[in-house]
């Protein structure tokens, strides 16, 4: 059966669709509101705001989260900023530039609607945040300070430091907890939820595990709603936080929510490269360095050579015997390229051989031209908190000897599909922030995530959410003593049970290294037809080895570290094959998604806006099956989509 | 590098812990304290013992998730990081490390090395946010705060929610954290209207849960990952003062 993917895009000209939309859509009373349950599961950016939201709107809401409290959801760790249409520069900033500068960085491949409306809530956000007593940088006269960001010519980026996600999620967080001492809200830490309960086709609850427990609960809701972030773990190492996870997400893919575009996937170009095996996770060194940082590696192999040997020091290389081969591969941005090329050079040059660090996968990232131009003093204040960090992890100071960096995988634009209303193919449940797919497109711009999850959480979600339950005020609260309950609650035990029964012999953190090592090899920043259908093939021997020889240690009811990984790279195990065979059928570059295969003459993406402007949103047809693809067309009534270019 | 570990064990809230012992061989000094703890749960699944259980996510300091008292100061002898930021080269080679979860009674152990935070959320709840609902809330500029205010305000919010303030305190206070919240919305103008309020109910809720008095001995803000000034706790006392005046 395909799956019906009505996006619901009003009709009518772009900017009064949202405005058009609200009018024509339900509302629900507020003696009906008391009677109505949701469940929000996450509490990053967009759940913690969808939460607090709804809560004041007068629904009975249960949030749940992983960590041991809401402020910890890896929204907090977002440094850059969130952007706005104010136009409080006056450089003639507007709703429509935001609009435009946000698809045409997705590389055309999300949808004018959806991130028309991101554009035209932004500045709603900011004056919430602001209220709520965030404190954003401000100028002297007291008002807001703005900064620029990548793929934008104008400066439209609120910033509290560099904590901007933190500051903006404490924010939210506070909302969250003005509604718990409310009452509204019932807070659930240290709660994962292992599967979506589904009864005459709608979403009626979740089966979650207590985590310091292991106890399996039910928890019924006339809606649930998903705000659970990326899945970007699947590459063992990537910027997010240990425990972010695909898992909740997966679950309702395979329920039969839609999943959209899984393989468009963010690499940053600027983290700390990685020092050796027992590496954990990888650390993000903000976009900003590129302002004033220059990028190479020596022209020489010997260099190289040298440099590894420790025979040599970068403030050894003379100035002629280094390439700075992003300057030279793109004369008009230089250094300053997006993410995505940044990141692709990097990894040209690392595969040449020129990689200067000890594993081979590294570039500098100098700053000695910036010194020698305005002196210490002012690269220290511009970047004094960036370089202690580093000098912090690396024990080298970047004042002295230039900084090594190496892409790592950051974020994924890919999700679970929704339409206009945020909700995905199975009615009732909604899907918000990173976890669903609908407005970065093939990449995403630096500060539009935070943007985004305030967007739906605060603005979008509260007001499209009452559209479904007003349908529902005459449905009874959801009993969970049900057949559907029953049955999802025995699948979660028997799969708890099957993981601890194994009993092998590899540790769960080792298959997700090898699981990592496969994706980042095959399905990373240059994929081939090769590279996917060998990924494919591993992909599923490693899942299959999973089963029968991963070891699980401690107890079902208690609180078990190790089956909570393992609960969740069994999903990575299968999200893996489906972002590679998405992967696979894009046969076009765009954006994040770089085939090798569709690059022009000077190794430029090459997208193919005759075949592939879609969303390819993919159905769940079972573990060792393949999945069916289902297009929703991206039509473009307002732009034209147009070929990037950052050489001349 | 090579280290002998002594960690504290306890299986659950109920039971009674204590210290075991477990050595790490052939560790790169680049690697991090946890990253250190993953090689050696890493080790301990495989002979098929039980890892030490402990709380971190972000790995990069911004959290506050990681809480470990490491040779007995709350993140490690280190100054400004929180657990996840130290970094073996920073101990002696062949040392013996000591490593014990948060000491507070409200902070109850959950299993080895991770404690019961909620507390903490519990004080926030009780008055830690301005009123504001989604929408109702004027222009971001027609409100202009002086610099300086919003500067001050920002490095209270810098606080992360760790606890390592109150796992210091010997009376086990939680007023640096208190204070760092009650200080950053008191420097701003959206948090003066409900000033009063908040202060009494924040420190009415901290009594409440179990914490301690504040004595002033600093040791709070000198082991804070943030380094969040004790200048709050004087502000947090006058806002107190100035609520109690009023009753």
């Amino acid at each position: 059966m395909a799956l019906k993917l009505d996006s619901k895009i009003p009709a009518g000209p772009l900017a009064d669709k949202w405005s058009n939309h609200k009018a024509a859509i339900k509302v629900v009373s507020p003696a009906n509101k008391r009677k109505l349950d949701i469940i929000v599961v996450g509490t990053g950016l967009g759940g913690a705001s969808a939460a607090a939201s709804l809560g004041e709107l007068g629904y009975n809401v249960k949030v749940f989260c992983i960590q041991d409290s809401p402020r910890r959801a890896h929204s907090i760790a977002a440094q850059g900023g969130i952007n706005a249409a104010k136009n409080y520069q006056n450089d003639n900033d507007s709703v429509y530039r935001l609009f435009y500068d946000t698809i045409k960085g997705g590389d055309y491949r999300s949808r004018e609607a959806n991130v028309y409306r991101l554009a035209e809530v932004s500045n709603l956000i900011i004056d919430q945040c602001v209220a709520q007593g965030v404190p954003f940088a401000r100028e002297y006269g007291g008002l807001l300070a703005n900064r620029s960001f990548g793929g934008a010519q104008v400066s439209r980026t609120f910033y509290a430091r560099g904590q901007t996600g933190q500051q903006l999620l404490l924010g939210a967080y506070a909302a969250l907890n003005k509604e718990i001492h409310n009452g509204t809200v019932k807070s659930y830490p240290r709660h994962e939820m292992l599967d979506l309960v589904i009864e005459q086709g709608e979403a009626r609850g979740i089966i979650a595990r207590n985590l310091v427990t292991g106890e399996i609960e039910r928890f019924g809701a006339h809606a649930v709603v998903l705000a659970t972030g990326g899945y970007g773990n699947v590459f063992f190492l990537s910027t997010n936080a240990m425990a972010s996870n695909g898992s909740a997400a997966f679950q309702c893919y395979r329920k039969g929510a839609g999943f959209a575009n899984p393989c468009f996937t963010q690499i940053h170009p600027t983290c700390i490269p990685v020092h050796g095996t027992q590496q954990s996770k990888l650390t993000l060194m903000s976009e900003s360095l590129r302002n004033d940082g220059r990028i190479w590696v020596p022209k020489n192999i010997e260099d190289v050579k040298a440099l590894r040997a420790g025979t040599k020091k970068p403030s050894d290389i003379a100035e002629e015997d280094r390439d700075y081969y992003l300057e030279r591969r793109y004369p008009a941005f230089g250094n300053l390229v997006p993410r995505d090329v940044a990141s692709r050079a990097a990894k040209e040059r690392c595969d040449a051989g020129f990689g200067v660090n000890e594993t081979g996968l590294a570039v500098f990232l100098d700053f000695k031209t910036a010194i020698a131009r305005l002196g210490k003093e002012v690269i220290k204040q511009r970047y004094g908190n960036l370089f202690d960090m580093y000098k912090e992890i690396t024990d080298t100071d970047p004042y002295e000897q230039p900084m090594q960096i190496f892409p790592a995988v950051h974020y994924t634009m890919g999700g679970i599909w929704v339409d206009y209303n945020l909700m995905t193919t199975i009615p009732g449940l909604y899907a918000i922030g990173e976890a669903n797919f609908s407005d970065h497109g093939a990449n995403r711009l630096g500060a539009s995530a935070l943007m985004q999850g305030l967007a739906d959480g605060y603005f979008v979600l509260p007001y499209t959410i009452g559209d479904y339950l007003s349908h529902k005020i005459q449905a009874p609260k959801v009993k969970t003593d049900t057949v559907a309950f029953d049955e999802a609650e025995k699948a979660v035990r028997a799969k708890i049970e099957k993981l601890l029964s194994i009993n092998g012999n590899q540790s769960v953190d080792d298959i997700h290294k090898r699981l990592g090592h496969i994706m980042w090899e095959n399905v990373g920043m240059a994929r081939t037809k090769e590279s996917l259908t060998t990924a494919i093939k591993l992909i599923a021997e490693l899942r299959k080895e999973f089963w029968k020889d991963v070891k699980v240690v401690g107890t079902a009811d208690s609180f078990n570290v190790e089956l909570e990984k393992a609960i969740r790279l069994a999903d990575f195990l299968e999200l893996g094959e489906l972002m590679a065979r998405d992967a696979l059928n894009r046969e076009e570059s765009c954006g994040g998604h770089f085939r090798t295969e569709h690059q022009t003459e000077d190794g430029e993406a090459d997208r193919d806006d005759e075949n592939f402007v879609y969303a390819a949103v993919w159905e769940y047809k079972g573990m060792d099956n393949e999945p069916e693809l289902n297009k929703e067309a991206l039509n473009f009534e307002f732009v034209h989509p147009a070929k990037r270019n950052y050489k001349d | 590098m090579n280290f002998t570990l002594k960690i504290w064990r306890q299986k659950d809230a109920k039971s009674k812990g204590g210290f075991q012992q477990y050595k790490v061989t052939d560790i790169s000094s680049d690697t991090s304290f946890l990253e250190m703890l993953d090689i050696l749960n890493n080790s301990l699944v495989h002979e098929g013992k039980e890892p030490v259980a402990f709380d971190h996510d972000c790995r990069e300091g911004i959290c506050g998730m990681c809480s470990l008292h490491i040779n007995g100061h709350a993140h490690g002898p280190e100054q400004g990081v929180t657990t996840c930021q130290i970094y073996m080269r920073q101990f002696p080679d062949n040392s013996t490390i000591t490593v014990e979860p948060w000491r507070s009674t409200a902070f109850p152990v959950i299993k080895d090395l991770v404690v019961n935070r909620g507390a903490y959320d519990q004080i926030l709840q009780a008055g830690g946010y301005v009123s504001v609902r989604t929408n109702s809330v004027p222009d971001g500029n027609a409100i202009p705060i002086p610099k300086a205010d919003a500067d001050e305000s920002m490095d209270a919010a810098a606080c992360v929610g760790c606890g390592a303030c109150a796992a210091t305190c010997k009376n086990g206070s939680a007023m640096l954290f208190v204070a760092a919240r009650v200080s950053s919305l008191a420097k701003l103008p959206q948090g003066r209207v409900e000033g009063i309020r908040r202060a009494k109910a924040m420190v009415a809720k901290m009594d409440e849960l179990g914490f301690g008095n504040c004595t002033n001995t600093g040791a709070c803000a000198a082991e804070c990952p943030k380094k969040i000034s004790i200048a709050h706790i004087a502000r947090l006392n006058r806002e107190f003062l100035s609520a109690k005046l009023k009753d």
